[in-house]
């Protein structure tokens, strides 16, 4: 049995840890850098270890640090959150080496999974659809015409060595893509001393939907999906579940999809599939796995009454899986919205500082997950997410007017925040009438309708 | 010799390169102008730029690469003219 966690992360997500922690009767170790010495997850932890300065490459990127004070405190497991250490498979063997237990997945499946390249490998092998594109460079016109075809357009001409949206091109049939190959090709020369390219599908109204797994090294079950379209510079902004846009027949599809996939790496822990979702089409390509706990996942647990971070922990403690796929039902619907410290009114410009004044929303169906309290500080240091706000409902109706009056009930003071966008998005009939893909959220901020 | 401070504007930590494996934006003895970037600032995962606000010769470096920073704290001293 663990008797003592150690949660190696800070934040809304240390405190998430540590509740869950608590309540299955761990003990629990926090640590922190010089810059949270008064934070919450700190005040709440029964031991507190520090781990050094502010920047989170001296303190909570320091894998020998964190694995010190495991030991130093007696800690039997170490449970990573998400972002920093969660998805570095160096860090849980370093952690199993030193004869802890590791809340996640085998260091051999985070690396498979981790990397683009294989975990696209692994899904064609398990039977589960990628973005369809050429295998590697197309030379010719009349090459790249064939592959078209059997992709199917629209497709993207990318440049080898471009990235980072760079040297991207779309043809709509087989002329344009003649036309535009030979440009491509030129640009690509110029621009980065390469002229090789590579076709993939291009998919014009693409929807970001992603299925939350659990395995215990043996059977895996899903807790269905979560639909995390609206987006701004490529980050989540609002998250809610079930997805508005899938049928009860693509659902079914989709997560029995991400089970094999987790199933045919023995997946052990909490993982999340990412899908797109091709609004015209129908049709679901993976993207990619993330091996740890995200963010957004009390939506999932909103909807389907299970404590994924409990499962976490009994998981690691080697119990088998509690639940069988027929005991996982969706009930209502879920939103999560993400207050970030940050600026709406000056094009998101982040906020640290201290927050001198919070109230937070509570009564039927809202839950916030945060780490503020009256006094505490914004440090500059780590990412903007302040408290996730989120409500449960009956219906999507119903939880957007939840949600709407949680967010009228919350006020920070001390630093901006990003309630007003999210007020907003409660008004704006494009998400009431969950007609939305990734590019929508930006398009709506520099039109707003009125 | 007269000197000149380039201050922070914004609390994070300072970069002296645009990556890791980079050249620093500039090093001891170089020459800069105002607009010039001396290095970054990453607050909250975004990285800002940090111009130089006056002509000069660079003296040295106040702050270490991949330190805290506060707003008002001089980052470069400058020699000018």
């Amino acid at each position: 049995m663990l008797k003592r966690l150690l949660v190696a992360n800070r934040g809304e997500i240390a405190i998430r840890v540590i509740r869950a922690a608590r309540e299955l009767g761990l003990e629990t170790v926090a640590v922190h850098s010089e810059a949270d010495r008064d934070s919450l997850h700190v005040r709440m932890a029964d031991v507190v270890v520090p781990i050094g300065p502010p920047p989170a490459s001296k303190s909570y990127l320091k894998p020998d640090a964190i694995i010190q004070a495991a030991i130093d405190s007696g800690a039997h497991a170490v449970h990573p959150g998400y972002g920093f250490l969660s998805e570095n498979a160096a860090f849980a063997e370093a952690v199993e080496k030193a004869g802890l237990v590791f809340v996640g997945p085998t260091p051999e499946s985070i690396r498979i999974m981790g990397n683009k390249a294989l975990a696209r490998e692994t899904a064609a092998k398990a039977g589960v659809p990628t973005v369809p594109g050429s295998d590697g460079v197309v030379g010719t016109i009349d090459e790249a015409v064939t592959v078209a075809a059997q992709i199917g357009f629209p497709v993207l001409i990318k440049a080898s060595a471009g990235g980072g949206g760079r040297g991207i091109r779309v043809a709509g049939d087989a002329d344009e893509l003649r036309k535009q190959m030979s440009v491509a090709q030129a640009e690509a020369q110029s621009a980065f001393g390469d002229k090789s390219v590579y076709l993939e599908r291009f998919i014009r109204r693409a929807r970001h939907v992603e299925v939350q797994v659990l395995g215990d090294g043996r059977d895996v079950v899903h807790c269905f999906e979560r639909e995390c379209s609206l987006q701004r510079r490529r980050q989540k902004v609002l998250e809610e579940a079930p997805s508005p846009a899938l049928s009860p027949a693509t659902r079914e599809r989709l997560c029995e999809s991400a089970v094999r996939l987790a199933q045919s790496v023995s997946y052990r822990s909490a993982g999340t599939l990412e899908y797109l979702y091709d609004s015209d089409s129908g049709e679901f390509f993976f993207i990619e796995m993330n091996t740890r706990i995200q963010v957004e996942h009390p939506i999932t647990e909103m909807i389907t009454g299970i404590d994924l971070v409990h499962e976490m922990i009994r998981i690691a403690q080697g119990q088998p899986l509690r639940l069988k796929q027929s005991d996982i039902a969706i009930r209502g619907a879920a939103i999560e919205c993400r207050i970030n410290a940050e600026d709406p009114e000056k094009n998101f410009m982040p906020s640290p500082g201290r927050v001198s004044e919070i109230i937070l929303p509570g009564g039927p169906g809202v839950r916030v997950d945060t780490m503020l309290y009256p006094g505490c500080a914004v440090p500059p240091y780590y990412d903007s997410l302040l408290a996730k706000l989120v409500v449960h409902a009956e219906d999507r109706v119903t939880a957007i007017a939840r949600m709407r009056r949680a967010l009228r009930e919350l006020h920070v003071e001390g630093v901006k925040t990003t309630r007003a966008l999210h007020l907003m998005l409660m008004d704006e009939p494009r998400f009431g009438a969950a007609q939305f893909d990734t590019n929508s959220l930006e398009g709506w901020l520099a039109a707003p309708s009125s | 010799m007269p000197h000149h401070e380039v201050l922070c504007p914004l609390p994070g930590v300072f970069y002296r390169k645009p990556a890791p494996d980079a050249e620093p934006f500039v090093k001891e003895g170089d020459t800069v102008k105002p607009g010039d970037t001396i290095g970054l600032v990453e607050v909250m995962k975004q990285f800002n730029e940090i111009h130089a606000d006056a002509a000069g010769k660079v003296v040295r470096f106040l702050v270490d690469n991949e330190g805290a920073v506060e707003p008002g704290q001089p980052l470069v001293m400058l020699e000018t003219a």
